[in-house]
């Protein structure tokens, strides 16, 4: 047996000579956790000090937020926004549950088409909902009869309009939820000869509860930051979110501005920490992994969804035929014969032909060092050896965008980089800065999908390209890369599509020579021209739909090359 | 190999904490060059801590090691010699069996035909040639465990450690890549470290056994020392099957459990002392019962048969002995159960032969 | 696989370097200049172009917005100003900047053929104007009878309450064409009628835009039968076919002028010089004339189609000094009274 020599026992704690991987690693991790510094960290910090500042700069402590306060104006605001996004939450989490209900747990036909369709939305920027209920039922509207003399301008063409473009979002979420049943629940409950209804009281709704609560929360956050829609259709109805608009495009007041974003920050936070609280309860109850559900069709059942999913698929579709075919009328709705006239962009405020291909060229960036940056980052979370207060870091820097509006982003942003001691400021009103911003804007989704796929590797893996003397990023380039391939599509897929549809950051940063398709559809309804205004929102969506296709068919394409390793 | 009893890798008081809790407690070890070495013990009891340790890869909190005379303590994983296997296999999903072999090669700028004719010569020798083109998803949990022995191999180490490398596997392929293993450690010569939970698989493989239990280590010696002369009564419950019966030193030489007297080996424990005293099931003799035999030969007693369990090539029986004895598991030959016509109820006569038992002093 | 991921990596460093191309490509010429505007979109194309026939080697970049968007722009800018030069800006606003100390006086070639209203009185001026625009309600012939609606021939005809729900208007706080209706209400009935005027108005006002143009161009599609705007817009949307009748409001309709001026400070002053030069020559006014009915060069102002006749006399006094000294408190008392826009009654 081995004797406890007396050696001069080294009881200090044992260092590891830093190998050039870590240095990499490390390095990689500093970098990243510098740039989201100062892509959100710093303007949120620049945005919090400015809202305790005058005009001219000088600290004036709450004298902002005593003002904002006392705005008459204000209570009505906070009122709405609340109204309207409690409204939104609860409309769209029923229909949505029912829809998400039918495509995951019956045999109703179509239910592949019908997903797509309600997909359509994320198609589109949320001002082409607002739009499109203006022909609808607006003062010319073909449907105007049908609201019994109550206006579209105001909190019904809100809620409307805001249903419409948040529904795929709750829906998605509500799928996953209920995709995840365990089938002996059911058999035990049928066994036990439970009446349907009970079933679904006790056994489904239960079992989506954490999907609900989750839904609930971003449905309502999304709904309460956005001006795109109240903005457009909103009338004389004032929103916490075009507050912040009319402070800083329509005065340029930027200290009052900061306050109302501030404000808007709240509820944001609040549905944000609630939504992760949600999240983990679910992984918990997740883990528990079960056998996979497999839907029993019920004719009665099947047939009456049928029907719910096809009124409402039939209101999605009129949504954006409407949009559309108003989009080639001459001028409604005195000439209705069809021009392309309103497609002839250059004529019209809000930057022409010109913003629509830099709105591309945004998606484009946006999809490639978007992609290519978070999944590095996650990589880095994931995979760098040690220093774990150093990858928390960088994690919850990642998680942060989650909570912070895109507005709210914006503004930050101005302040930030159009400071004059800056030495970014160079970046201001370039494409780089729209570029930045929207990838942060949509950093969190992305930076957990990527993770997600990497968690599913083999963690052993690094340390096995240890013992065989291969340096990490041989590794990452000839394993980690590849093997998540697909998920990284699926990230570049979502930038593209938000970078075309967003808003509500950019509008805040834009220049003359980077004007965006989706803010020139806000500026040119702005200006009164709203069949250009459909028109261009219409450009968007083609551009998308046919951006997705492509992404399918890439999808499908790289499936075939690799399926040969997938396959068992 | 016990002639060139040279050390290759020495572990010099390893401690390994996670926060407040010690994994690993001060822990000193000698692995022989060319040694396959197991380190055994329940689940939790820190090998694999030890193992990863050992790699680089988690590193120690304080303690040194020194492979092949070097100290490489303070070295990353990259600049140590060993080649490491898991349970998981952790195979490349995406690249091919031979590009997963090839893959520390490939590192080494070695030329290709060179790399090739390694990976082949591998494969042949894992019993798998004209695989190369398979991937890690196509090939059964043997295949792949073979594969990934190979990629570990394929750069030559110095040491390799393989971490519960046959859990995932079933029975009868376990058995079988027990023995390939060993064999193809006999063959290479490379030293071996073996983690594992499973006190067959050691004893069947391993040259030398290193039993843990809470971070520490209970025994090392050759499975047969550890079979028949384990250092602790963890160590002699973890290995094989063990009846214990507790009781106290009457005089030098008697052990006093209830009424009996039992004679055995004290080892200058001293009287009073409450002890443990231990016998394997195949070591209890038995008889028929006859009054005469008691007296004729010492420690034998009367035990009564509670229940049988047939286990193929012998029987155990499972006997209630005299009173502080408790239940106790004898085994015996069909052939015996046969002879004696062992039926429960029936009485036999049990006996304890001195050199088969062993005392452990309690601690107070 | 390996093929693939190279591809990939070659496309991507391609991207990388048009993307780096791209970002730095930032106009730095000496020869671009930063032109702030107010004017319609639809004009600056030609505005452009015909600057250019003249001066190819000066390229003009716009920054284009609403009259009170630029000049709050301009105003937040003020220490780290962007702009080089003004073109096509109400003088309200740019007397504003005057008084800020932000304009580069500069007597422009030719200064002298001006009329003499449409100059800054100072020597050398501050600014020198363009045209102006008049205030003018678009009214929708086919909604107003759908609702029974007679057509307004006052300011005073629109507080009736007939018209409650149908009048749209701009925000003053960010259209320049709001802040000249709301001055020149403020000069027609005074200070105390002009609010209780509003106070009236602002019931039956259905919304408030954010764009001076937007309200005639929803009287133009129906969407409201009534839109105060300007009499430019009325005038194209009618020729666009709309059934519109462009009312001039008998107590008398304000008006602006759009007009040119120099940022102090600029780093491109002789090219700013240039356009300012330009900016007043008889060919410049000329282009003006297409949308404006009045421009300053005397003598060079043809009738625009469907512009409403009279509009010369029904054009107030307008008191410019009153108006700029007191558009930010104007805009914060408008602001406080009407803001608050959903407590409609
Ligand atoms: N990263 C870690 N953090 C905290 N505790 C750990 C960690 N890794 C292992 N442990 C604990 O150390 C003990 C020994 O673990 P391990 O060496 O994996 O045991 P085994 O002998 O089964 O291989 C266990 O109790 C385990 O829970
Ligand atoms: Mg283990």
């Amino acid at each position: 047996m081995s004797s406890v020599a007396t050696l001069p026992a080294s009881t200090a704690s044992v260092r590891i000579r830093i190998s050039k991987d870590d240095i990499l690693l490390r390095t990689g991790l500093v970098l990243l956790i510098g740039l989201l510094l100062l892509a959100v960290v710093f303007p949120l910090y620049t945005l919090l000090s400015k809202s305790f500042e005058d005009r001219d700069g000088e600290f004036v402590g709450l004298q902002n937020f005593r003002e904002y306060f006392e705005t008459p104006a204000l209570f009505t605001s906070i009122t709405n926004s609340l109204g309207v996004a409690i409204s939104v939450a609860l409309i769209v989490l029923v229909l949505a549950f029912v829809y998400a209900y039918a495509l995951t747990r019956t045999k109703m036909p179509f239910r592949g088409l019908f997903r797509g369709i309600a997909l359509i939305p994320i198609l589109a920027p949320s001002l082409l909902a607002a739009i499109s209920l203006i022909y609808w039922f607006g003062n010319q509207g073909v449907l105007k009869s049908w609201l019994f003399g109550a206006s579209i301008y105001g909190p019904i063409g809100v809620i409307m309009a805001s249903c419409f473009w948040v529904f795929p979002h709750a829906l998605m979420i509500l799928i996953t939820a209920l995709s995840t049943a365990d089938a002996r629940l059911y058999e035990a409950a049928e066994a036990l000869r439970t009446p349907k209804w009970r079933v679904f009281w006790t056994v489904t709704l239960p079992g989506a509860k954490y999907g609900i609560l989750s839904t609930g929360f971003i449905v309502f956050t999304l709904v309460i930051t956005d001006f795109g829609v109240p903005k457009v259709i909103g009338g004389r109805f004032n929103v916490l979110a075009t507050d912040v608009y009319k402070q800083v495009v329509g005065q340029q007041n930027f200290e009052m501005g900061a306050v109302v974003s501030l404000v808007l920050l709240l509820p944001a936070l609040v549905a944000f920490i609630a939504d992760r609280w949600v999240q983990r309860k679910q992984v918990a109850m997740l883990s528990a992994r079960a056998v996979p559900f497999q839907p029993k069709s019920d004719p009665l059942r099947d047939r009456l969804l049928f029907v719910f999913c096809s009124i409402i698929a039939f209101i999605f579709i009129a949504m954006l035929a409407m949009a559309a075919y108003a989009s080639f009328v001459t001028f409604w709705p005195y000439n209705l014969s069809l021009t392309l006239n309103n497609y002839d962009f250059d004529l019209m405020d809000g930057g022409g032909w010109e913003a629509y291909y830099n709105s591309i060229r945004l998606a484009i960036y946006c999809a490639v060092f978007g992609s290519g940056l978070i999944f590095l980052g996650s990589y880095l979370v994931e995979k760098a050896r040690g220093v774990t207060w150093l990858r928390t870091i960088l994690h919850l820097g990642a998680m942060l965008p989650l909570a912070v509006p895109g507005l709210v982003l914006g503004i930050a942003y101005i302040f930030f980089f159009n400071h004059p001691d800056n030495p970014l400021g160079f970046l201001y009103g370039t494409m780089g800065i729209l570029v930045i911003c929207t990838i942060v804007h949509f950093y969190t989704v992305s930076h957990l999908t990527c993770l997600t796929a990497l968690k599913q590797l083999d963690p052993e893996f690094e340390a096995v390209s240890l013992s065989l003397k291969t340096p990490v990023w041989r590794t990452f380039r000839k394993v980690s890369l590849p093997v998540c391939l697909p998920s990284l599509l699926d990230v570049a897929s979502y930038l593209f599509l938000n970078a075309m549809t967003t808003v509500s950051a950019v509008v805040f940063l834009y220049s003359p020579e980077t004007m965006l398709a989706s803010v020139a559809v806000l500026n040119m309804d702005d200006a009164g021209d709203i069949a250009p205004a459909a028109a261009m929102a219409l450009m968007i969506v083609y551009t998308s739909a046919i951006f997705r296709m492509f992404h399918s068919l890439l999808v499908r394409t790289l499936n075939r090359r690799t399926q040969v390793w997938r396959q068992k | 190999m016990s002639e060139s009893k040279q050390t290759y890798l020495s572990i010099e008081n390893l401690t390994k904490h996670f926060g407040e809790f010690v994994a690993v407690r001060e822990l000193s070890l000698e692995i022989y060059d060319g040694e396959f070495i197991c380190f055994l013990g329940p689940s939790g009891c820190g090998k694999t801590t030890l193992l990863r340790a050992i790699a680089g890869l988690d590193p120690q909190s304080s303690g040194s090691i020194t492979q092949a005379g070097k100290n490489i303590s303070n070295l990353p994983p990259a600049e140590r010699d060993f080649g490491i296997v898991f349970q998981s296999y952790a195979l490349f999903p995406n690249l091919t069996v031979f590009q997963n072999i090839a893959y520390g090669l490939e590192n080494q700028r070695l030329p290709k035909a060179e790399i090739r004719k390694r990976v082949t010569d591998l494969l042949e020798l894992v019993g798998m040639p004209e695989q190369t083109a398979k991937y890690p998803a196509q090939l059964s949990g043997g295949e792949q465990q073979r594969v990934a022995l190979s990629r570990a191999l394929a750069t030559s180490p110095g040491l390799l450690l393989l971490d519960e490398p046959l859990s995932a596997l079933d029975a009868r392929v376990r058995a079988a890549l027990r023995q390939e293993i060993r064999a193809l450690h006999d063959r290479l010569g490379v030293t071996t470290i073996l983690v594992t939970h499973d006190q067959e698989e050691a004893l069947s493989m391993a040259d030398r056994i290193v039993v843990m239990n809470h971070g520490r280590i209970e025994q090392v010696g050759t499975p047969e020392e550890i079979y028949s002369t384990p250092a602790s009564p963890f160590v002699a419950d973890f290995i094989g099957v063990m009846n214990f019966m507790y009781g106290e030193i009457s005089s030098s030489g008697t052990v006093r459990i209830g009424n009996n007297s039992i004679e055995c080996e004290t080892v200058n424990i001293p009287e009073g002392r409450k002890v443990r005293l231990t016998v394997r099931p195949e070591d209890i003799l038995c008889r028929a019962d006859s009054a005469s035999d008691q007296s004729v030969s010492a420690n034998s007693f009367s035990v009564k048969v509670e229940s049988l369990e047939f286990l193929g090539s012998f029987c155990r029986l499972i006997l209630s002995g005299p009173e502080g004895f408790g239940k106790l598991k004898a085994d015996l030959s069909t052939q015996q159960v046969h002879d004696l016509k062992v039926i429960p109820d029936v009485t036999l006569t049990a006996e304890f032969p001195s050199r088969n038992l062993r005392i452990f002093p309690e601690s107070s | 696989m390996k093929k693939f991921i190279n591809n990939i990596s070659q496309l991507s460093r391609g991207i990388l370097g048009l993307a780096v191309g791209l970002m730095l490509a930032i106009p730095a010429s000496a020869e671009t200049l930063t032109v702030y505007t107010a004017v319609e979109a639809e004009d600056l194309k030609r505005y452009a172009a015909a600057f250019n026939e003249d001066h190819p080697d000066i390229k003009i970049r716009w920054v284009r917005d609403s009259t009170g968007i630029v000049t709050a722009k301009l105003l937040a800018e003020k220490n780290n100003p962007r702009a080089d030069i003004i073109w096509g800006l109400a003088a309200t606003s740019l007397m504003l900047l005057q008084s800020e100390g932000m304009l580069q006086p500069y007597a422009p070639k030719g200064l002298g053929k001006l009329d003499s209203k449409f100059r800054d009185s100072a020597n050398p001026p501050s600014w020198t104007g363009m045209d102006a625009w008049i205030a003018a309600v678009c009214v929708n012939t086919v909604e107003a009878k759908r609702y029974n609606l007679p057509t307004p021939t006052s300011w005073m005809d629109l507080t009736d309450p007939v018209y409650k729900g149908h009048l749209v208007m701009p925000n003053p706080n960010s259209s320049g064409t709001g802040f000249l209706d709301v001055s020149s209400w403020l000069q027609i009935f005074g200070e105390r009628g002009g609010w209780q005027f509003m106070d009236n108005l602002h019931k039956n006002i259905a919304w408030y835009t954010h764009s001076g143009s937007k309200p005639c161009k929803q009287a133009a599609r129906g969407e409201t039968p009534i839109g105060i705007s300007f009499a430019f817009r009325g005038a194209k949307s009618k020729a666009a076919g709309a059934p519109l009748e462009i009312v001039l409001p008998k107590e008398g309709v304000g008006w602006d002028m759009e007009a040119t001026a120099i940022m102090k400070g600029t780093k491109k002053l002789s090219a700013a010089q240039t356009l300012a030069d330009w900016s007043i020559t008889k060919k410049a006014n000329i282009l003006y004339n297409k949308g404006y009915a009045v421009v300053a060069y005397p003598g060079v102002a043809k009738p625009v189609k469907y512009f409403p006749a009279g509009i010369q006399e029904a054009m107030i006094d307008n008191d410019f000094e009153f108006a700029a000294v007191n558009r930010r408190r104007i805009l914060k008392e408008w602001q406080k009274r009407y803001d608050a826009k959903s407590e409609a009654k």
